[in-house]
């Protein structure tokens, strides 16, 4: 991680655009980059269940100050325009969005980041809670991540009970095509997914020899990321973005500053 | 979306929301993330009318005990009801 001093100039561009996703449908997404000619590595970010609401946006910002170029795109585009949590609302009584657009959506925006002439042509992925499980799912089914980022993304693990038409593959399932380094962050009080579907996950990624890193912090649940909520863990999010950023470093390569 | 669990029926009758009173079709019931409620999960209800769009909707994020209690109170009040 970059040293940070109170003399460094600072900039930051940071906007909604428009980019084709799935099939090349245009969707819109949020876009932050640092200012400067890099060339930066990337990072998708898949915003969770609650929406593509303004803690995705500070997320986004984040990756830009720590060097990357960073996108978020609206996985929800689809289902229309409304507040942040009305679309959830909508997407949740549809049955969810489903897996083939995500996958679509997420792959096609970190092929609008490595086109651009500020690329490294490096990308990663993250996403929490859905898009944790989303984030392990686009990196097994595409080969265009180089590292990819699971926050306790719950029903990676899904019975065939809980399959439905938007989401009729389990994850775990497609574990042997991951294309990527995994880094998995996980808590132990979390009831999706339980420590327990985090070990079956584990112990598929051995069985394949996937190069993975999972970190499991006790007293934390689900989100602890997440600091308007009563689910965040202070300890354990200020550790876990360090480990996220030195996963993503090691793996994208030097992150900019935009000077 | 982390559960998954949503139930939903068709319903009709009149929801009261940001733009005043519009018609419900439907309610979704979910046991999920709430929004607001300082829960990590809640018992979700959202009447809705997708026709009218996203906005169209009364929501509510209650815990367990409290959403049973709901239904308790509306069962109990419907059978007062029909009984006169």
């Amino acid at each position: 991680m970059h040293p940070y001093t109170t003399d460094m100039y600072e900039g930051m561009l940071a906007e909604t655009i428009m980019l084709p996703g799935h099939n090349g449908e245009i969707i819109n997404a949020y876009y932050a980059r640092p200012l400067g000619p890099g060339p930066f590595p990337g990072v998708v970010l898949i915003h969770h269940m609650p929406g593509w609401d303004e803690l995705y946006r500070e997320f986004t910002r984040k990756f830009a100050h720590h060097g990357y170029l960073a996108i978020s795109p609206n996985i929800y585009f689809r289902f229309g325009h409304g507040s942040p949590d009305d679309m959830s609302a909508k997407v949740r009584g549809s049955g969810g969005v489903p897996d083939v657009s995500v996958v679509g959506d997420i792959d096609a925006s970190a092929h609008y980041l490595k086109s651009l002439p500020l690329s490294n042509g490096k990308s990663g992925v993250f996403g929490t809670c859905s898009g944790g499980r989303q984030a392990f799912l686009v990196a097994c089914r595409t080969k265009t991540f180089d590292a990819a980022v699971n926050c306790w993304g719950g029903n990676v693990v899904q019975p065939k009970e809980k399959l439905t038409p938007a989401q009729p593959v389990a994850p775990i399932d497609f574990t042997k095509d991951l294309s990527c380094p995994l880094l998995g962050l996980f808590g132990e009080e979390d009831k999706n997914p339980t420590p327990e579907s985090v070990r079956l996950l584990e112990e598929e990624l051995k069985k394949y020899g996937k190069n993975y890193e999972f970190h499991m912090y006790p007293g934390a649940g689900h989100g602890f990321f997440y600091y308007p909520s009563v689910s965040y863990r202070p300890e354990a999010a200020v550790d876990g973005w360090k480990k996220m950023f030195t996963f993503f470093e090691k793996h994208l390569g030097t992150p900019g500053r935009g000077r | 979306m982390c559960t998954g669990i949503v139930e939903t029926a068709e319903v009709s009758g009149s929801g009261k929301g940001s733009q005043g009173w519009f018609k419900l079709q439907q309610i979704n019931v979910s046991y999920d993330h709430p929004v607001d409620a300082a829960l990590e999960h809640a018992l979700n209800i959202d009447f809705v009318n997708p026709t009218e769009g996203p906005s169209a909707r009364v929501a509510v994020e209650l815990n367990p005990d409290s959403a049973r209690k709901l239904v308790d109170a509306i069962l109990t009040a419907l059978a007062r009801g029909e009984k006169r």
